[in-house]
């Protein structure tokens, strides 16, 4: 059997191979060589073998055969074998498969053994990838090797441990004596592996951390160690660009930070150390750099003075200005965490802040975005508003969700006035529509809405936005709310604030009814505008081209739309004389909490989200009856506007809270009364009191018609001022019979928590022998009881 | 970065199918460590693979495939960090390998890339003004330098001439044929 070719060789042969499969023949035919080689438990080349295998291995191939091979190398007594062997461990085997408890025994008497080399072998194995069953059975020995006097072994040693406890954490007693001198070594890995263990330790067991602050009183000791690195002269051994022992500093730092947190007098212990580390520190290279950003970040978490914290935010100003984007991205991310804090002394950084919006890396430009978004205040809103929108108008499509959400957001705490406000939304709607979450189109148009003074102005602007571009959905969907909404502010060319623009009926509902049809458009635009269009037809006077389309999209394919059709169809035929209540203008909305869009997100997952879990309203796609002039009638915004459901559907928002709040109804004596008599119209109230709830009184209305001829198309509605809320059921029918032959039954509910003296105007409609009769009246004759 | 809850002393996994929840499984308190380090070429072909954190062959591999896809798609004027899935990557570029390590959070970037450096300055020590090829056809003694260097994703020796001092003994003993207790008697 001739030997097994070299791994060099083997190596070249593979490279020359030109095809993947070229490549796989060479494999394969190399691995069934190997596989015969070690069937045949050939000693001599069983290294060069497995040496082979790691390397078809790392090409992407399966070498598993050779896992116990591995174990038969560690075993042997050359050292060539063992270093491959545990080579070949570490990258074949790992803890779930069982076979790696067969390393335990040999890795044992490794550590044991009389070579140093031989026990870093070892160590290093164990200390990479020992399972918990090994630490276990080998913690003793490594805790062993903790305490030797040998330097190469103790840092190794001191690393292991590491490992163990992070696998078994209940290991960490066993390892607490052998620390008690590992700081007072020269060598500097020993120093170095020791304070990674000490800093391990601390962190995972708050007691450990207690004992090392008090007992061993490791801040002094450290802080001297870290003395002497910075004093000391030069160093050639650990000399890093004339800084000794960077990685040193570091972790000491880092150990300092993690003692000085929440404990004063620990803070206390290091503050000269780190303003001098703080102050002394080269910059011009990385390494300093990195000592200088380990330092930050301590300074920042510890108890430290005032001045101390300046300090370190104004190192974190230079490192934006330095040219390594490395450090500038650190820089952001630092101020980031920091921002919350010490949010006056980042300020000052503001301006080199935004300036890295315009950075080319990607990572930077997101960290100066939620940096931005975090700095924005009262103060600053305008011109932070104008970068964060050129950003916005410019930035990758992977940002513009988040970068518009944070303006609406800034945009609604701080706007200046309400023309910004309204300026800023239209600006990212036309500049980013695509991009705005979902939720953002409700809230909107709740803002929209409450902008009393603003309506012809945002119906102006949305309208001529939508001219140049409807592929937008979300700026398309609140346009056509809007346009449904106010256009008869539209074409009434009423505009304060800008040149009121000329436009025709017909012309508003071209563009209405070319978001119908475009291709563009959603499902859901495509409700927005023909409720739109609807909602026109009592604003406007061509009420037959409106018809014509609902009619026409009655037999739409998309079924949402041919509801709301079919619906609007009934609407003009059989509910025409409802339509014009059901049809106008919308109540101020309610604002429940803020109503911002969800939180920025935050990459690094540091900062603190600044925003409140947003409540949305649902989006108003229904018509909502609202009784306009009779709240005019009762003065003003004196009266909550009623909810009627006028068809058995779901009832919008307002009345929710009645219908969850009632209970069983049981009877008292509240005696009825007649709200109405006239024109041989009479209206009854008859009273029930509400359980749980005696806040809320239900009374039905009866209604009877002492005339000759039928009274049709009756519509009971009614009014109450602003302390109540009152909700409005299903009539039991809408014809009043004529000569008292049945009356017409309808459920109000009341909720009155401020038990004030219920009054109520009441406004009827009908028609009596084909004539349209209406009227209004104030009812104010309540019994007593009914709200008391 | 969530938490995971420990999964106990016997270490039996949460059962993820998603294998970096296993990467955040493993660095339950510990917010400091080297999870890998990868050396790959511009082509994207695997020179060197070291894990901290145990994983199925399966997610390495996926995890590579993925992590060089990503740092090769960087262009030049990029910073050497980016967030990916829940690790930082500190990454740079030596010729034609790229040097490829995952830290977690609070990770010191900076410091990482220091690592990185002097582990090429010792590798270019070793080899002589190092090269990809030097990397190829030698790979395991890359490994040996990195296991003189590094422990358990920590450094174990800051100081470059022990480092080499150490492999350069290593080296020797491969020479001896065999290790009798008797010759080196302690």
């Amino acid at each position: 059997m001739p030997a097994p070719i070299r791994l060099r060789e083997l190596i070249r042969t593979i490279r020359t191979a030109r095809t993947q499969a070229e490549e796989r023949e060479m494999i394969q035919k190399e691995c069934a060589a190997i596989r015969s080689s070690f069937r045949e438990e050939d000693n001599t080349y069983r290294c060069r073998n497995v040496a082979k295998l790691l390397y078809m291995h790392m090409l992407g191939y399966p070498a598993h055969f050779g896992q116990l091979e591995c174990l038969k190398l560690i075993a042997s007594q050359k050292f060539t074998d063992k270093r491959i062997g545990y080579l070949g461990a570490m990258l074949l085997l790992d803890e779930r498969q069982d076979v790696h408890l067969l390393m335990t025994n040999c890795i044992k008497n490794d550590l044991n053994h009389s070579t140093q080399y031989v026990q870093g072998l070892a160590l290093c194995t164990l200390g990479c990838m020992g399972s918990s069953e090994m630490c276990r059975d080998l913690a003793g020995e490594v805790e062993k090797l903790l305490k030797t006097s040998n330097s190469y072994l103790r840092k190794k040693a001191a690393l292991c441990a590491v490992h163990v406890i992070r696998k078994v954490p209940e290991l960490m007693e066993m390892f607490l004596p052998a620390t008690k001198n590992l700081l007072s070594e020269k060598n500097h890995g020993v120093l170095h592996t020791s304070v990674v263990l000490l800093t391990e330790m601390c962190e995972r067991s708050p007691d450990m951390l207690a004992h090392f602050r008090k007992n061993e009183k490791l801040v002094p000791q450290l802080v001297r160690i870290l003395k002497n690195l910075i004093m000391s002269g030069y160093s050639p051994e650990h000399d890093v660009s004339g800084i000794s022992d960077p990685f040193l500093q570091v972790r000491i730092l880092r150990l300092l930070r993690i003692l000085g947190k929440s404990d004063d007098d620990s803070s206390e212990a290091m503050n000269d150390i780190l303003a001098q580390v703080a102050t002394n520190t080269e910059t011009s290279k990385n390494v300093g750099n990195a000592i200088l950003y380990e330092t930050v970040l301590t300074i920042m978490d510890i108890k430290s003075e005032s001045g101390l914290r300046v300090l370190a935010i104004n190192i974190l100003g230079r490192f934006l200005l330095n040219n390594d984007k490395n450090i500038r991205y650190v820089a952001l991310t630092s101020l980031l965490k920091t921002v919350q804090t010490d949010h006056n002394a980042v300020q000052r950084h503001r301006s080199t802040i935004v300036d890295c919006l315009k950075d080319l890396d990607v990572s930077i430009k997101r960290r100066a975005m939620e940096l931005s978004f975090a700095l924005v205040n009262g103060n600053n809103i305008r011109g932070m508003m104008k970068e964060l929108l050129y950003f916005l108008d410019s930035c990758d499509p992977e940002f513009k969700a988040d970068c518009a959400s944070g303006v609406f957001l800034a945009a609604e705490k701080y706007a200046p006035s309400k023309r910004w406000h309204i300026d800023t939304i239209m600006r990212v709607l036309t500049t980013a529509g695509s991009y705005v979450r979902d939720d953002s189109v409700p809230n909107l148009i709740q803002l929209i809405t409450n902008s009393v003074e603003m309506h012809a102005y945002t119906v102006q602007r949305l309208y001529k936005a939508l001219l140049d571009d409807i592929s937008q959905q979300p700026l398309v969907q609140v346009a056509s709310w809007c346009i449904g909404e106010y256009g008869d502010l539209l074409v009434s060319g009423q505009c304060e604030e800008e040149e009121p623009i000329q436009v025709t009926e017909d012309e508003v509902l071209d563009v209405l009814e070319g978001l119908l049809v475009s291709n563009l458009s959603t499902p859901v635009t495509r409700g927005y505008s023909l409720t739109a269009i609807m909602k026109l037809s009592t604003r406007f006077s061509s009420v037959n081209r409106i018809k014509k389309v609902v009619s026409i999209y009655g037999s739409s394919i998309d079924v949402e739309l041919q509801q709301r059709a079919v619906e609007y169809n009934a609407l003009f035929k059989k509910y025409d004389h409802m339509r014009p209540a059901l049809l106008e203008r919308m109540p101020i909305m309610e604002k429940s909490a803020s109503n911002g869009p969800t939180e920025i997100v935050q990459t690094n997952g540091e900062t603190e989200p600044s925003v409140v879990e947003p409540k949305h309203l649902p989006p108003v796609t229904q018509p909502v009856n609202q009784a306009n002039d009779l709240l005019d009638l009762l003065g003003g915004n004196d009266v909550v506007p009623v909810i009627q459901t006028t068809m058995p559907t779901k009832p919008a928002s307002a009345g929710g809270e009645l219908l969850d709040l009632l209970g069983d109804l049981s009877l008292s004596a509240i005696p009825p009364m007649t709200a109405y008599n006239k024109n041989g119209l009479k209206i009854d109230f008859t009273f029930e009191r509400a359980n749980p709830n005696p806040n809320i009184a239900v009374i039905t209305i009866h209604a009877s018609n002492s005339t000759e001829a039928d009274m049709t198309d009756f519509v009971f509605q009614a009014a109450v001022p602003k302390t109540f809320q009152l909700q409005l059921l299903s009539p039991s029918s809408n014809v009043v019979p004529a000569l008292n032959q049945g009356t017409v039954t309808q459920v109000i509910r009341v909720l009155n928590p401020q038990k004030q003296q219920l009054r109520m105007r009441i406004k009827l409609t009908y028609t009596l022998k084909g004539s349209p009769v209406q009227d209004l009246a104030e009812v104010n004759n309540f019994p007593p009881q009914s709200w008391q | 970065m969530p938490f995971a809850s420990f999964c106990g002393t016997t270490h039996s996994f949460i059962s993820h199918s998603h294998c970096v929840s296993q990467l955040l499984c493993l660095s339950v308190i510990s917010s400091f460590q080297m999870q890998f380090m990868l050396l790959f070429s511009r082509q994207g072909k695997l020179r060197l693979q070291k894990w901290y954190v145990p994983l199925s062959d399966k997610e390495k591999k996926k995890i590579t495939r993925e992590l060089v896809q990503t740092v090769l798609a960087r262009k030049p004027k990029m910073c050497s960090f980016l967030e990916w899935r829940d690790l930082k990557v500190v990454y740079k570029r030596y010729a034609s390998l790229y040097f490829c390590c995952a830290i977690e959070d609070q990770d010191n970037e900076l410091i990482t890339l220091e690592i990185i450096h002097r582990y090429v300055e010792l590798l270019d020590k070793y080899f002589g003004s190092v090269c990809e090829l030097d990397i190829i056809f030698n790979f395991e003694k890359a490994y040996f330098i990195l296991d003189e260097f590094l422990l358990g994703g920590e450094a174990q020796e800051t100081s470059k001439k022990n480092v080499l001092k150490a492999i350069e003994q290593a080296d020797l003993l491969q020479e001896v044929r065999h290790l009798m207790k008797s010759m080196w008697g302690r």
